[in-house]
Order: C-alpha cells, then structure tokens, then sequence
C-alpha cells in the first residue's frame, strides 16, 4: 500500500511540476463543448436537447488525448522497466498510473462541466445527475484507456491508433451516461443507468489492469 | 489438436484439404442461392424483398463466429505461445472484417424498404457498427509496429478485450427492444421459421461457414509462407550477403 501510495504520489508530483501540461485536457474539453453552439446555431431549445450528450462526447474525447502520454514517458525513459521489476505487482502500478491519470485530467473535467452545462443551457434537474455520472464513468474511461494505452507502446502513429482502439470500447459508458442525464431532466427514475455504469466501472476495475498490465509485459518482454 | 499445429504438417494437410473446402463452399452456396432465390416462397409481408435475409442473416452468423474464433486463437497464442494460433487470429481479422461489412450493408439495403430507413441507432445495429471498429482497430494494431510478433501479441490482447461484445451483440434484441427483430432461428423452443426458408438460411449459412474455412487454410499458408520469407531474408541480412532484390522494401525502411 505504502508503495502504491508512493507511485501515486510520484506520477501527481510530475503532473504538477509540469504545470499546465495536463490542465490542456480541460482547455480542449472546454473548446470543444463551445464549438457546438457555433455549429448547430445558439437555439436554446436545441442546445438544452444535446447538451448532456455533447458534454459527454467532449469528455471522453478530452480524457483519450490526454492517455497517450500514460505510460509513454515512462516507457521511453525506462522507468517503467524499473517499475515492472519493482516488488509492487504490475496490475497495482497500472492501477496507480491510472488513478493518478484520472485525478489529474478525470477530475478537472467534472469540475468544468456544470459551467459547461450552463453553457448549453442544460435544464437544471440534469446537473446533480451530470457530476455523479462523470464521477462513476470517467475513472472507468481511464481504466479503459490504459488497456489501449499500454498496447500502442513503441508503435507507429500511436496516437491515432489509441483513438481507433479505446474509442469504440467506451461507447457503453457515453450510452448509460447520457442516459442517466436525461432520465433525470425528463424526470424518469436515472437510478437504474447510474448502477450499470457503477457496474461497469467495477468490472473495469477488476479486468483492466491486468489486460494492461498483460500489454505492458508484452511492451518490455 | 497439436497435432495439427506443426506449422509442416499443416501445410501438408491444408493442400490436401483445400480443393475440398472450396468445392465443399462453392456446392453449399450455389445450392443455398438457388433455393434463396428462385426455390423459397415470398414472403407474406415482406414480399420478393425477404431474400435479401439469406445474404444478411448468414453474414452477420459469420461475423460473430469469425471475431468469436479471432479471440479464441488469441487466447491460446497468449496462453500456449503457439505461433500459429497467432497467425490464425490474424488471418481470420480481414475475412470477419468483410462478413460485419456485408452484414451492415443487406441489412441497409434490408432496411430501406421494411423500416423506411437506410440506418437507425437500434441496439442490434449499434453492436454490430462497434464490432466491425473492433475488426479495424485489430487490423491496424497488427500492422502498427515494425517488428511484426510485437503486433500479434498486442492485437491478441484486443481481440480479447474486445470479445466483450459479442455476447452484448446476441442479447441486444432481448436487452433494448427496439426495431431489429429478435432470434428466431436459434431458440429455445426450436426455430420459428418456416422449413421453406429455413433450408436456404442453413445452406448459406454452411456455405458461408466453409468458405471462410477454405479462405483461412489459404491465408494461414500464405502467413507461414511469408513468415519462412522473412526468416530466410533476416539469416541473408546478418550473414552479410546481399540482399535479393525481390521487390519487397530493404529491412528498416518499412513506415
């Protein structure tokens, strides 16, 4: 546990001493939700429709820029070799990355997204809805993302690759997002998508770090 | 099974079987079109436009059976380290690939006149979609690094992770009732099709079924084949003989 909290604590220190680097998460998030406005017109009516679905689409575009860079550094400076020889199990490194990805970049977003929200003149019943579903689906995204993350290492074009990869696999997660937002806006019970997405970040919790993990084996092997 | 897997004794086995497989294929489908199209009733709603069914259903069978052996040879490569389980989950990609694709356009072509619409976001033909962007993605991680076995394990991950799906493809009809109708022909109750048009469906589907058996055997020689060339070309390399110029790029100027 010490050593986890240790990598934890390491990867959120290189985070902030590279300052804004991984606030550029945010910043796109934000230029992409206000590109819509300018793109289906600034009809309120409209833009309350799509907002949650709009917010959700930007969001997890926002959090697959910023995974290539999750095991990347490491990978090139040979850091990761060190942590795959180190006595904390390798699942419990991704585990750690992961989580320290998801405070740096999954945070910020969810902290935006009311603002974001209120941009779109989203109705207010869906904002409470809004924050709880990013806090249960945004850390599985990183958890997701770390599987493609780890098997485009030391490839052509990984970034392209990555979205081809991991986007196709979070479609679940927009799909009960969304629609747990608009559940609550229409006023339907939202408790039911709010659980399948808290099983899915339970079944990525438990799967994920060891397919990557078995990907960053293959990466170094 | 080991067997079979000596990558010499598969080439041995695989010419033997391979004018069987494809005459095998080609008598299925011709006899499975010609009932399709000229030996089976209309039917009673849908009219001439139901023969479009024996392409699209046998399709979208193959899709899910070619992704389902995809991750079944990914897993025993990774479990085993056998090579050519490897090479068969990359051999079977493209022609699973292809099945989704023909799958995605009958039953466009199958929608226009029965639904009104070319495409709609139903939950059968969202998984589908998101099958076939699995198909791509496994395609591209496999050619995505220079040292070709790099691809096949990263690749053999996806295929896994990705396998998900599939079940999420079977039970979309019965999870989100939506447009798409649901199975009909495996179930538990025995199928609910007609003998007329069931004898059809099922000779496509064998047909479909051979082919793609046919096409793998030809694709997997053509692997180990290629594999044998590149080994051989690697020994010519650090022998320090000169190349043969054999129209293929030099080493290293690949991407």
């Amino acid at each position: 546990m010490a050593r986890f909290l240790s990598l934890l604590g390491r990867d959120l220190h290189l985070a902030q001493r590279h300052g804004f680097d991984s606030l550029l998460a945010v910043v796109f998030f934000i230029i992409a939700v206000v590109l819509f406005p300018f793109g289906v017109g600034p009809e309120p009516n409209i833009l309350a429709r799509i907002a949650a679905g709009v917010i959700w689409v930007a969001a997890l575009l926002a959090s697959m820029l910023s995974l290539e860079r999750l095991f990347q550094t490491d990978y090139e400076d040979g850091s990761l070799e060190l942590l795959l020889l180190a006595p904390l199990p390798l699942e419990l490194v991704v585990l750690a990355k992961v989580a320290a990805h998801w405070l740096t970049t999954g945070l910020p977003l969810i902290v935006a997204a009311p603002l974001l929200a209120v941009l779109l003149n989203m109705n207010g019943a869906g904002f409470a809805v809004l924050v709880a579903a990013l806090l249960i689906g945004t850390p599985t995204l990183s958890l997701i993302g770390a599987v493609g993350a780890g098997l485009v290492l030391g490839s052509r074009r990984g970034g392209v690759l990555l979205s081809l990869l991991v986007l196709p696999l979070f479609i679940p997660v927009l799909v009960f997002g969304v629609a747990a937002v608009d559940g609550a806006i229409a006023g339907f019970a939202f408790r039911s998508p709010l659980l399948i997405l808290g099983g899915m970040l339970l079944a990525a919790l438990a799967l994920c770090p060891w397919a990557s993990g078995a990907a960053l084996r293959q990466a170094l092997g | 099974m080991h067997r079979f897997a000596n990558p010499t004794r598969f080439m041995r086995l695989s010419a033997a079987l391979l004018p069987w497989t494809a005459g095998t294929a080609v008598a299925l489908i011709a006899a499975g079109l010609y009932l399709a199209l000229l030996g089976s009733p209309a039917d009673y709603q849908q009219g001439e436009s139901v023969r479009i069914m024996y392409v699209h259903v046998p399709s979208a069978w193959m899709a899910m059976f070619c992704y389902t052996v995809m991750a079944a040879a990914s897993a025993v490569g990774l479990i085993w380290k056998h090579p050519l389980a490897d090479l068969a989950a990359k051999a079977t990609a493209p022609v699973g690939a292809c099945f989704t694709l023909l799958a995605l356009v009958t039953g466009s072509l199958w929608g226009k006149p029965m639904w009104g619409a070319w495409w709609v976001w139903d939950a059968r033909l969202t998984s589908v979609l998101v099958l076939f962007f699995l198909y791509l993605g496994y395609i591209a991680l496999i050619n995505a690094f220079d040292d070709p076995t790099r691809g096949l394990k990263a690749a053999a991950i996806l295929a896994l992770v990705g396998f998900v799906n599939v079940p999420i493809i079977k039970f979309s009809v019965d999870w989100w009732n939506t447009l798409h109708q649901p199975a009909s022909v495996f179930k538990a109750d025995g199928p609910a099709i007609d003998p007329s048009m069931l004898a059809p469906l099922l000779l496509m589907g064998a047909g479909f079924t051979v082919y793609f058996l046919w096409v793998l055997m030809l694709r997997l020689r053509t692997e180990i084949v290629a594999a044998k060339v590149r080994a051989l070309r690697l020994r010519q390399v650090r022998s320090g003989a000169p190349a043969q110029p054999s129209g293929a790029a030099p080493l290293g100027a690949e991407g």
